[in-house]
């Protein structure tokens, strides 16, 4: 059996079917449940109660919206560019799934081990700038377009900064693979160490997934909804799950990188594995709509502002900083 | 035997999108395409073995520069029918410049010998026991660190030098001095009157309002109207 699986090509291919499998349904499932949680959350914090008509305690809701939403007529404008307009959705949507190949959710649990497996992370998220670009240009209607300039110069600035936050951590642990991030961080946190570049990382992750205060691209307020002004039933449905799939991934990057990934915390119950990383990405999720119910949506030059004139030159300082502590204090890896 | 059907698989999508990029009649296929080309090159660099060069390659040209480019063609107003006009007019001269380039081209393969070591070479991109990033890092930061530093330095004042040309503070842009802003206190921007009864409804609808600075006289320049900002 093993030797079926591991050895010849058609068992490999099951086998790599398989792990896709068990790693996206779980994820889809997430999915469904982070839109349940966020209006519950929501509601929870604007003392009202949110869904809880279909099931118990509403929890059947999601499928109710997934149904309605694949029942529903998909509309193309006539001015459309159909093949593109229809691509748009399937690139976001891919692109969030595509990512999970190299996040390890346990010790040696991991679908794809490479080397350059952060690389490959940053490379798809930068990716998924295309969807909102695409779908904007390709709707042919003034609103999505304006969305879609907003969010491509956004996501654009924010990577900068995210960039440099890599670059910190990757001194920190002298290597490109996720698997050891995660197991540089037994002794400590990166947390605790690179406090600054957590925060950072993780405010730029709320403008890379385009959440609120930093929903310009979307801002229902000033350009109807922005990209997706045009999009309707399952074409808007996969941009949604897309953007929630997107905060997931987004927390599991935070969780690796600054959070010890699949370790507990000071090593406690070290058996718990793949647990301790979901429920940390939980509570990075929670903190991800904490922020929507909390803060008012910034406006286009302060994000502009936040992106290049604070963030950008703090996390190249602080580059320098860690570079040089640990260079003058010999602790850098592999040396 | 995979690797060979993928390696022809790739190669002959890279080439048949690089020709789509010249050839599509809208602008925005064609950056769509070679955004195609970028991924099949990145695809050719991980069956080669460079998976550092791949990512970077993802990263740098299809995640920044490929976007300014969709950015920048989407918002041009390209008409077609005048661009092909042309078309007739400039052939002799576009097909006279085309085949000077291809002969010199072929000219200077033709006298091009590879050096000695550079064929062993030619197929182990990476050291025994080191990873490909680590080898790319080492040559890059020990034999080549002052070409390395240059390129460098030619990217920043290329960068400085675009800020200089396009910023141009125009006094009828407006700006939120951050400073200024968290300073305001109510007693300097609002104004509390008490109105009689009826007496404040005239002029402008009975509603308090701010108190308005004078503002600045503006300058107008010479090209006023031109390349302000949102351009």
């Amino acid at each position: 059996m093993y030797d079926f699986f591991y050895n010849t090509d058609i068992g490999l291919v099951i086998l790599t079917v398989a792990e896709a499998l068990a790693l996206l349904v779980p994820l889809l499932i997430g999915v469904a449940y982070l839109t349940y949680a966020e209006r519950k959350v929501l509601a929870a914090m604007q003392l009202r109660k949110g869904p809880n008509v279909v099931g118990p305690f509403g929890l059947f809701q999601p499928f109710a919206d997934a149904i309605k939403m694949v029942t529903k007529e998909t509309i193309i404008p006539s001015g459309a560019n159909r093949a593109l307009f229809l691509m748009a959705p399937m690139l976001t949507f891919m692109l969030a799934m595509l990512a999970w190949a190299v996040v390890p959710v346990n010790d040696g649990w991991v679908s794809a081990d490479i080397n350059v497996g952060i690389l490959y992370l940053f490379a798809i998220s930068s990716l998924g700038v295309y969807g909102i670009i695409i779908a904007g240009w390709a709707s042919n209607s003034k609103y999505a377009f304006l969305g879609a300039m907003r969010s491509a110069a956004q996501m654009v600035s924010y990577e900068v900064s995210m960039g440099f936050v890599l670059v910190t951590v990757l001194l920190c642990v002298g290597s490109l693979n996720l698997s050891d991030i995660v197991r540089a961080q037994r002794h400590m946190w990166f947390c605790i160490p690179l406090f600054p570049m957590f925060i950072i990382f993780f405010i730029s992750a709320l403008a890379e997934t385009n959440r609120s205060p930093f929903d310009l691209p979307e801002g229902e307020s000033e350009i109807v909804a922005g990209f997706f002004v045009e999009y309707s039933s399952m074409s808007f449905g996969l941009f949604f799950l897309g953007e929630y799939a997107n905060m997931i991934l987004m927390s599991g990057m935070t969780a690796i990188l600054f959070l010890g990934g699949w370790m507990g915390p000071f090593g406690l119950w070290p058996q718990l594995g793949v647990l301790w990383f979901i429920l940390k990405i939980c509570a990075l999720l929670f903190v991800f709509l904490w922020v929507r119910a909390t803060f008012p949506r910034y406006r286009y030059d302060q994000l502009m502002r936040l992106g290049w004139k604070v963030f950008l030159p703090f996390s190249l300082i602080w580059l320098v900083l860690t570079a040089g502590a640990l260079m003058a204090f010999g602790w850098l890896p592999n040396a | 035997m995979i690797t060979a059907i993928l390696f022809y698989i790739f190669a002959g999508i890279l080439l048949a999108s690089a020709a789509m990029v010249v050839s599509s009649r809208n602008p925005v296929h064609s950056v769509l395409f070679l955004i195609l080309a970028f991924f099949n090159a990145a695809a050719l660099f991980l069956i080669a073995g460079a998976e550092f060069l791949a990512m970077i390659l993802v990263i740098v040209y299809v995640g920044a520069v490929a976007v300014l480019f969709l950015f920048v063609v989407m918002m041009l107003d390209v008409d077609f029918a005048e661009l092909r006009s042309g078309f007739q007019r400039y052939l002799p001269v576009g097909a006279t410049v085309g085949v000077v380039l291809l002969l010199e081209l072929a000219i200077v393969l033709g006298g091009w010998e590879l050096a000695p070591g550079a064929v062993q070479l030619r197929m182990s991109p990476t050291p025994v026991g080191m990873s490909n990033t680590e080898a790319i890092g080492r040559i890059l930061y020990t034999d080549y660190i002052f070409q390395f530093q240059t390129a460098g330095l030619i990217l920043l004042v290329a960068m400085i030098g675009a800020i200089v040309l396009t910023l141009r503070d125009r006094k009828t842009s407006r700006h939120q001095n951050i400073r200024h802003q968290t300073e305001r206190t109510v007693a300097e921007t609002l104004q509390l009157v008490s109105v009689k009864l009826g007496a404040g409804t005239t002029a402008s609808g009975g509603i308090l309002r701010p108190i308005v600075a004078e503002p600045e006289p503006v300058e107008e320049e010479a090209d006023a109207g031109g390349h302000g900002h949102g351009h």
